[in-house]
């Protein structure tokens, strides 16, 4: 191993992690002009997501470059692949995050809409699980990203209540469907927060143990390193 | 030895190069069992039980020192020509245990082809190369030999480059030549079995590749066994992968798993270059 290949490696590191930090800002800032209504914070951060998509470029070209010259293999190429595919997941985090915002602003727009009390446990739990899936791939940790993807299935109860909650009040107050769409669309963005959150937690599984758990439930082919169904 | 000479049975279909080949599922060409070698009173060999599929590639990687080549040359008894070499354990070639003192190691070799780091043509033309084994063996039908030489060359991606000239020396050839004629030559006595010994480490990237193609095809009707110190001609040419470190098989598997997620550390360390 050369010490051109473990300073590449090292420089990816820092790399993703600069980028972990970007996007949780990005996202939390998000959720934050949610609860205030500040109507002019997608603008802001439109910009900042410019910033992210900037480091999803780089990361993608310092993963392609490594590939290219230094053929890593095993725990190396792992990283190497888990890194994109996590630069990739946050990209999109990003992008939701200004989506959130612009929805809020639409929300805010047109008048007050009774805010559904479990949509801050939502919001709360989402980036609470983006936070300890960065944190486990942090620290190569694949219990605390098992229990990571284990909490998934509660935010998607919660979207599903909150989802029947805002329908009602539309169908009780007909003024109100419009920026009920644009908080029905809000609720629908922070899940998929949650399940960007759970991918990341399934890529520190596949890099600390080599093993795929994504769709358990699809037969195992022979020789994969995929954990699921009986052949 | 009649086991060795029967005829192969029908192929399977093999696929290109599966490096998901679940060994487990294919017939054992080779089946070694707790072998130890020893040159003299020094020990080099521990207890290596290893199954080689037919008609697949298992590459034998691991550092200078560790056993491999003497491990394939134990699997066509080369290393009976090594003064004070002795070896226990069993080596299944086809079912029949090539181990046995009673085995005529003049038709194992024939069956079991060898092809050398730096290739080794004879001081004859191209036909003669090729046409030699055969021609020691009895045939002397000049037509039977043509035609055999043009399949053997045909085979080895080499008959296009040298038809027009089967008559000039064989040393005129390149390296990379050279070693597909080496190929060729091993073609000719019809083994069911080739080992290679670092085929490719001294040629260039171009003559490489046609040696790996090369193995690629001929896997669909021969076993391979090959020894390279190239990790990624490893895992571009085999189907399985047997990491040996001091002597000992530290691991074997599917070629994908070995390179993705080894389950030996050992493995891990050297393959990604941490040691070795």
């Amino acid at each position: 191993m050369t010490i051109h290949f473990v300073r590449e490696m090292e420089h990816l590191h820092r790399s993703i992690l600069s980028m972990c930090s970007a996007v949780e800002e990005l996202i939390h800032d998000s959720v934050d002009g949610l609860r205030s209504g500040q109507t002019e914070l997608a603008q802001e951060l439109s910009g900042r997501d410019g910033e992210v998509d900037e480091w999803d470029i780089r990361i993608e070209e310092e993963c392609l470059k490594i590939l290219a010259l230094y053929h890593p293999v095993a725990n190396d190429l792992r990283r190497v692949t888990v890194v994109m595919k996590i630069c990739a997941e946050l990209e999109r985090v990003a992008d939701l995050a200004v989506s959130i915002a612009e929805r809020s602003a639409g929300i805010a727009a047109h008048g007050s809409f009774p805010m559904p009390e479990r949509l801050t446990e939502m919001t709360r739990e989402a980036l609470s699980m983006l936070h300890d899936s960065i944190d486990a791939f942090v620290e190569q940790n694949p219990n605390a990203a098992r229990k990571v993807c284990q909490r998934d299935e509660h935010v998607d109860q919660l979207n599903r209540d909150l989802i029947d909650d805002v329908v009602t009040v539309m169908k009780q107050r007909p003024e109100l469907i419009e920026p009920g769409l644009h908080l029905f669309s809000v609720i629908r963005h922070v899940e998929r927060v949650a399940d960007h959150a759970t991918n990341i937690a399934e890529d520190v599984v596949y890099l600390v143990e080599g093993a795929i758990i994504r769709h358990p439930r699809l037969p195992r082919r022979a020789g994969s390193n995929r954990l699921g169904g009986a052949e | 030895m009649p086991a060795i000479t029967s005829a192969m049975s029908v192929p399977p279909s093999v696929p290109g190069v599966d490096r998901n080949l679940d060994t487990s599922r294919h017939a054992s060409a080779i089946d070694v069992r707790n072998m130890n070698f020893y040159y003299g009173e020094h020990q080099v060999l521990f207890d290596i039980s290893l199954m080689v599929p037919e008609r697949s590639v298992t590459a034998l990687i691991g550092p200078s020192g560790c056993g491999k080549s003497t491990f394939l040359r134990t699997l066509n008894r080369m290393n009976d020509l090594v003064e004070g070499s002795r070896s226990t354990g069993v080596c299944l070639v086809e079912g029949q245990n090539i181990m046995d003192p009673a085995v005529d190691v003049v038709l194992l070799r024939k069956h079991v082809g060898m092809v050398f780091q730096k290739s080794t043509p004879f001081p004859k033309s191209i036909f003669e190369n090729v046409a030699y084994g055969p021609r020691v063996s009895g045939e002397k039908n000049r037509a039977v030999l043509a035609d055999l030489v043009e399949s053997c060359l045909r085979k080895a991606a080499l008959w296009d480059e040298v038809k027009d000239r089967l008559n000039t020396s064989a040393m005129a050839l390149s390296g990379g030549q050279q070693q597909r004629l080496c190929i060729a030559r091993t073609l000719a006595t019809n083994p069911r079995i080739i080992l290679m010994d670092e085929p490719a480490s001294a040629l260039d990237p171009a003559s490489t590749d046609r040696i790996e193609n090369l193995i690629g095809e001929l896997c669909a009707n021969y076993t391979i066994v090959i020894v390279t110190h190239n990790m990624q001609q490893a895992s571009r040419v085999s189907h399985q992968t047997a990491f040996f470190f001091k002597g000992r098989l530290v691991e074997v598997g599917p070629t994908m798993k070995i390179f993705t997620s080894p389950s030996e550390k050992q493995t891990e360390d050297y393959i990604t270059g941490r040691f070795g």
